[in-house]
């Protein structure tokens, strides 16, 4: 283990070890502006203060390679970066479109395990405070062990956990560990919701609510759902979370509507792109991302004002 | 107690693993069916569609050349191939395709690995007059052209799956997302007795016909229940279909039939049962072939239908109590026994069916001249032809 990243950028002298104390009994999910609010929640607080809407990109590790990926967080995070999603590529991907899928095949090609996922979080810890959740489908964590990944995860200095293919009701075990070792586990809404599960979901989330903006897998898209707006205020009945809605936005003009809508705005596909579109130019493809990350957030402060 | 729970678990298996679009398609279904279930017309409509269009019943014939040969205990093979398109996937394609009417939704869509589920359903969908999409490997397609073009003169679209390896569990996992797409208008006739609650009972439900039939029909031959009830399994719903009538007769004994592939110690086989452990795949946990990190391993086997690494989660439970055993076949052995069954009783099983053939060579000998086994060939081998003339000439 650890032969991947021998290659990495080593860490700057001015970068500060960054040390996080968690309060897994005091945990509440219902409470803004506390000081034991995990980092998503502070995150998400802070910038509400602001009025602001946060840019919540999304990578899979490993895509194109682990270094890459080490490079592109740090990038992304000075560029507009409020969050981030990311991915450990799972063979089954069924929530993800063919953007993601290919993501995930060519991570899967650098040979990246859960294990060196967490490696990797590591390392960027190390050297930002950007809030990480994870995303990744539940048969990797299953089969790792709930309880031993959770851990792992925390002490790795992950934030939150995204499991598309776990809804509330099979996440007993997993939310118990998550609570236990304070983890947000991130439970998802879709516009084929219903009022009854809205309230579930709602009440089971921790960190956000992720809101899937359209009937579909992940991939960019043309126009955003008309009644996104509506749809986002729903889980506001129930709780105090944030809402972050993700899967279509793909241009600057869509976070923005979506940042006026929403509590944040989460794009992977549109992102996945510009990497894709760079694979035979390394040198430019971590500044291509950047930029367009860039790009993304000034079209959410434009939306803001 | 009756399984699975409420929640659509059978012990620790089964559950809806699947994204939030889904969970209320899934509630529908779910209501939907218990409603279904006690609808009298609805079962009526149902058996009227099994018996005037699928051919039920499905004779169960004493297979007495076969018998004599293997020298041991009377076998009896339950006729599917019989069923109207070759196998018994019509069982349930035309009980979903109902169900698809009465919840007033227009397009039909599939997976198919060997092309019977397909084909099954391109059937189905012609004769309620609905919309239909399969959705089948690159690989599968290449080894089963013969029901590509089937499907397609039905009427039906074949959507090439080119993702992962190109096989059986590359196309559930296209039709999921098409599903999760056009979930609104669309039913997913999943056709075998996997997936997210509650398909694994669905499926199961509709497939019970084969037992039912059996056990019905061997009373009237011989007064009594079979000592041992033999199918084969890859997600494994001819085999529940067969042996969930008998659930509650301990005296008979249960054996499913996976795919041994090139042998179990190559590691290029379908055996979950056999050879995996326990994990998440398409909406239910069960038991898995997959790596030392939880990915999904691929499969093989000369079988195209058997060719999946999953398998449905009421047979996980199944192993686990003991209530049925597992045992795997070699593609060379279940080549074998598609040839032996041709030449002897002038029946050519399904590759699939064959599996199940292949292992009365290792049960016979331990069975006595008054024991009965039967064996559910769950499908003819017409469109397997080819492949193994191609297999054969290959030797």
């Amino acid at each position: 283990m650890g032969g991947r990243f021998e290659n990495l950028p080593p860490p700057k002298k001015d970068d500060k070890l960054v040390f996080r104390k968690r309060f897994p009994e005091s945990f509440n999910n219902s409470r803004s502006g506390d000081k034991n609010l995990s980092r998503i929640g502070q995150k998400f607080s802070e910038l509400k203060g602001r009025g602001q809407a946060a840019l919540m990109p999304f990578l899979t590790i490993g895509d194109p390679n682990l270094e890459t990926t080490c490079e592109l967080l740090l990038k992304l995070d000075k560029a507009g970066a409020d969050l981030v999603e990311l991915g450990i590529p799972f063979s089954d991907p069924i929530a993800d479109g063919p953007t993601i899928q290919r993501a995930s095949q060519r991570a899967l090609r650098q040979g990246v395990t859960p294990c060196r996922a967490l490696e990797l979080v590591r390392r960027v810890r190390r050297r930002s405070e950007l809030p990480i959740s994870l995303m990744t489908y539940y048969n990797l964590i299953f089969h790792y062990g709930e309880e031993r990944f959770v851990a792992e995860a925390a002490q790795a200095g992950v934030d939150g956990l995204i499991v598309p293919d776990l809804p509330p009701e099979e996440a007993g075990g997993l939310r118990r560990a998550a609570d236990r070792y304070g983890l947000d586990i991130v439970f998802l809404l879709a516009p084929t919701s219903r009022p009854e599960r809205v309230k579930l979901v709602a009440e089971a989330s921790r960190g956000f609510i992720y809101y899937v903006s359209l009937t579909g897998v992940t991939g960019a898209r043309e126009r955003l759902a008309q009644d996104l707006a509506a749809k986002v205020r729903e889980p506001k009945r129930h709780t105090d979370l944030p809402v972050a809605v993700g899967f279509g936005i793909s241009t600057p003009e869509q976070a923005g509507m979506a940042a006026g809508c929403a509590d944040g705005v989460i794009v992977g596909s549109a992102l996945i792109n510009v990497l894709e579109a760079n694979l035979s130019k390394p040198d430019l493809l971590v500044n291509q991302a950047a930029e367009f990350v860039g790009r993304l957030k000034a079209g959410m402060r434009n939306a803001g004002s | 107690m009756q399984l699975p729970d409420k929640k659509g678990h059978f012990g620790i298996y089964g559950g809806k693993f699947v994204p939030e679009t889904l969970m209320s398609a899934l509630e529908d279904l779910e209501n939907q069916y218990q409603r279904l279930k006690q609808d009298k017309e609805f079962q009526q409509e149902l058996n009227y569609f099994l018996q005037e269009f699928a051919g039920r019943p499905t004779p169960l014939y004493f297979a007495e050349r076969l018998t004599e040969h293997l020298g041991g205990a009377k076998i009896y093979l339950k006729r599917e191939d019989l069923c109207h398109t070759g196998a018994h996937k019509i069982n349930n394609t035309l009980g979903q395709a109902l169900m698809t009417r009465r919840m007033a939704k227009r397009r039909v869509i599939a997976e198919t690995g060997a092309g019977q589920h397909g084909v099954a359903t391109a059937t189905a969908a012609a004769m309620f007059g609905l919309d239909c999409e399969i959705f089948m490997g690159e690989e599968d397609m290449h080894r089963q052209e013969l029901n590509v073009f089937r499907m397609k003169l039905l009427g039906a679209k074949v959507t090439p799956v080119t993702s992962g390896t190109m096989t059986l569990k590359d196309a559930i996992n296209e039709a999921l997302r098409d599903w999760v797409t056009n979930v609104e208008q669309t039913h997913y006739v999943i056709g075998s007795v996997v997936g997210p609650h509650p398909y694994p009972v669905i499926v199961r439900d509709f497939q019970s016909v084969i037992g039912c039939e059996t056990k019905k029909q061997l009373q009237e031959k011989e007064g009594g229940l079979p000592d041992y009830l033999v199918a084969c399994v890859g997600g494994g719903s001819n085999a529940m279909g067969m042996f969930y009538p008998f659930l509650d007769n301990s005296q008979v004994k249960l054996v499913g039939v996976e795919a041994a592939g090139c042998g179990l110690e190559t590691g290029k086989h379908a055996a979950s049962l056999k050879a995996g452990e326990a994990g998440v795949l398409h909406g239910a946990k069960s038991y898995l072939l997959q790596d030392e990190q939880g990915q999904i391993h691929p499969t093989h086997s000369v079988s195209a239908g058997l060719d999946y690494p999953g398998v449905g989660p009421e047979h996980s439970c199944l192993k686990d109590s003991g209530r049925a055993e597992y045992q795997a076949v070699t593609d060379d052995e279940a080549l074998k026994a598609f040839s032996l069954l041709s030449e002897l009783e002038g029946i050519i099983p399904a590759l699939e069916s064959a599996h199940a053939i292949a292992y009365l060579q290792k049960l016979v000998p331990m069975t006595t001249k008054d024991q009965i086994i039967v064996v559910c060939l769950s499908g003819r081998g017409d469109k397997d032809v080819q492949q193994v003339s191609e297999l054969m000439d290959g030797r």
